[in-house]
């Protein structure tokens, strides 16, 4: 197997692709209106099962973005981002179920709620670094589903049962079916989301958080403040998890401890690396693939799409470390008849 | 006061498992200064091969012995296929690549051997070991078995040339090239010894939680609270960690409520962020400097 090059290794903590030099396909603002064109319609060309799972492909998004923000903006990395998307969902469905909350209104709630949690676990995370956060994340990530199901809540979790939503109809007496109208109402709250990402990045708060990944030590020496950057980003990426976590729990309808398990965080990390880590679009990619192929797989054998999931991991670390981002721009500069580097 | 000696004991024989895993995270974040994430599901395959091997017919002792020379085995493969061609890569991609064995162990257990809770055969029998009902054959055979592995571990690198030049390579990996040790294979072999250890953990835990993919998750958490408790520098401290962390958890969940009995892996969770804040070289380990 040949050894991939220290510089392609270097690619993945480093930019995977900068948002500057984001990978510009012929004419970048006309894909993103034609991509848009299509999510627009697609709906009534397709199933409702499948527009079910387009659905789901958003959420997955929201929730990649997130992490994109933290471990390839920041440079921070978390294993414990199923615990965020958990309490999303719980706080949206405990607010539907219990106090009749609108649905739309929920996703706000569960933004914030998860926005100071993770604030507040980004504080004690600022002294951990690299390995060591990772590790307080995955005991994060795998004790939630225990927490969930503790006694005490069990009034408002609904214990190892869990809590059943209704679906939610279209408004205004809209001639959509509910699975279109979750579906639209989903694009809309990830375009918003998807902007604001873009925007943040490309600000001057941005170039703080990427500056602290890039080198913390000059960044400090530049009057960055470390502590306040990274638990914001912390708790920023936490908000974009637990809005997706919300939807995720609208869509489904149902929230139960064992959906929110370890492997929802390997999900996530299989979808940031899949997209390209650093690359906002790239959550797209990554959640479409990680909603797709698994089932794909599991069609072959239950119990496969680990595996799967696994497999390409290492596969991607190895010859890819750049996901679909770096495939996107290797295509497009192909386009554009340049050289590869 | 009986309870509280009862539930010591107990928890110092689980405790011995945690040890064995701590011991063998301890052993690979030494060679390679990285925390392995699938050291727990490499001891979850090794167990259900030992399990596949009794089914067809090995007597236990065999199965065992079977098992930890294949671990040995894997453990050195997995190093030299998956990990030598990244070692100079940043932390993320180890961390994911970690996470991508994980979950290929874990499913290909599932896909193997099926999903089903399985028993899991002791040698040593569960009856209790004296008239009190202390603690049982199996907590003793437990303890009895990780006290001889850490002798043979001690003597190990204490007393052979090979345990010298594994020291050495983790403690100084130039210096060590230059005085003509094979730094690599000495990593090599360090994955191999981690892998044997952690079969070891999984055969003896495995009885008491049942054989299953995923009966590893929490006992890697614990594995890993003991190995930060103890200090990650340092092999004596992950043991010791080990036992601390049974045996608290076993303490919290008979006398503290609901929380110690649903909520035994938040107290790792707990254990492990309050280290990391606090004292993040653990008892036993040593600070980690950075040159800027």
């Amino acid at each position: 197997m040949p050894a991939p090059s220290e510089e392609m290794m270097e690619a993945i903590a480093e930019p995977a692709v900068p948002e500057v030099s984001a990978p510009r396909l012929v004419g970048h603002r006309s894909v993103i209106f034609a991509t848009l064109a299509i999510a627009l319609v697609l709906p009534f060309l397709v199933q409702s099962f499948l527009t079910f799972q387009l659905t789901l492909v958003l959420v997955y998004a929201i929730a990649i973005i997130g992490l994109n923000l933290l471990t390839g903006f920041n440079g921070q990395f978390s294993l414990g981002h199923s615990a965020f998307y958990a309490l999303g969902a719980y706080v949206a469905a405990m607010l539907m179920d219990k106090v009749n909350f609108p649905y739309a209104a929920t996703l706000p709630v569960a933004g914030i709620a998860c926005f100071v949690f993770g604030f507040l676990f980004g504080l004690p995370a600022l002294r951990l670094e690299g390995v060591y956060l990772a590790l307080a994340t995955f005991a994060l990530a795998v004790a939630t589903p225990q927490i969930l199901k503790l006694s005490p809540l069990e009034y408002w979790t609904g214990g190892v049962q869990g809590i059943v939503i209704s679906k939610p109809d279209a408004p205004y007496g809209l001639p959509l079916t509910q699975d279109q109208w979750l579906y639209f109402f989903t694009l809309l709250v990830t375009v918003i989301m998807t902007l604001l990402a873009h925007n943040l990045v490309a600000s001057r708060t941005g170039r703080a958080m990427m500056a602290i990944r890039d080198n913390p030590t000059a960044a400090r020496s530049m009057g960055i403040n470390i502590a306040l950057y990274k638990s914001l980003t912390f708790g920023v990426s936490a908000l974009y998890t637990g809005v997706a976590g919300a939807l995720g729990a609208i869509v489904v309808q149902f929230v139960a401890p064992d959906s929110f398990t370890f492997f929802l965080s390997i999900t996530l990390l299989v979808g940031l690396v899949v997209g390209g880590v650093g690359w906002i679009p790239g959550a797209f990619f990554g959640g479409a693939f990680v909603l797709f192929v698994p089932n794909f797989a599991e069609s072959i054998s239950k119990g496969l799409s680990g595996a799967v999931y696994g497999v390409m991991i290492i596969l991607l670390i190895f010859m890819l470390p750049t996901g679909a981002a770096g495939l996107v721009r290797a295509v497009t500069q192909r386009l554009r008849g340049q050289n590869i580097r | 006061m009986e309870l509280l000696l009862q539930q010591i004991l107990a928890g110092l024989a689980t405790g011995t498992i945690y040890a064995c895993i701590a011991l063998a995270i301890v052993m690979t974040y030494q060679a390679i200064g990285h925390l392995n994430f699938a050291q727990g599901e490499m001891a979850m395959f090794s167990t259900f091969i030992a399990w596949q091997l009794t089914q067809w017919g090995a007597p236990y002792w065999v199965a065992f012995f079977v098992t930890v020379a294949v671990s040995f085995a894997g453990g050195v493969l997995i190093e030299l296929i998956v990990l030598r061609p990244i070692q100079h890569a940043p932390v993320l991609s180890h961390v994911a690549v970690f996470i991508g064995l994980l979950a290929i162990l874990n499913s290909l257990a599932g896909f193997l051997w099926d999903f089903n809770v399985k028993p899991f055969p002791t040698p040593f029998g569960t009856a209790p070991l004296f008239a009190n009902g202390f603690i049982d054959a199996h907590q003793a055979g437990m303890i009895a078995v990780t006290l001889f592995l850490l002798a043979f571990l001690y003597v190990f690198f204490r007393f052979t040339r090979v345990g010298l030049a594994m020291r050495a390579a983790a403690h100084d990996p130039v210096s060590a090239r230059l005085v003509g040790i094979r730094v690599g294979w000495m990593t090599a072999l360090g994955w191999g010894m981690a892998a044997a250890i952690g079969a070891i953990a999984g055969m003896m835990i495995a009885p008491v939680v049942f054989l299953e993919p995923n009966m590893m998750l929490g006992v890697l958490l614990y594995g890993f609270a003991g190995a930060v408790l103890g200090g990650l520098t340092s092999p004596a401290g992950a043991v010791i960690g080990g036992l601390i962390v049974g045996v608290i958890e076993n303490l919290a969940g008979t006398f503290i409520p609901v929380i110690g009995g649903e909520l035994k892996l938040t107290i790792a969770l707990a254990i492990i962020v309050v280290v990391l804040v606090m004292k993040p070289q653990g008892l036993l380990g040593r600070p980690v400097l950075h040159r800027v």
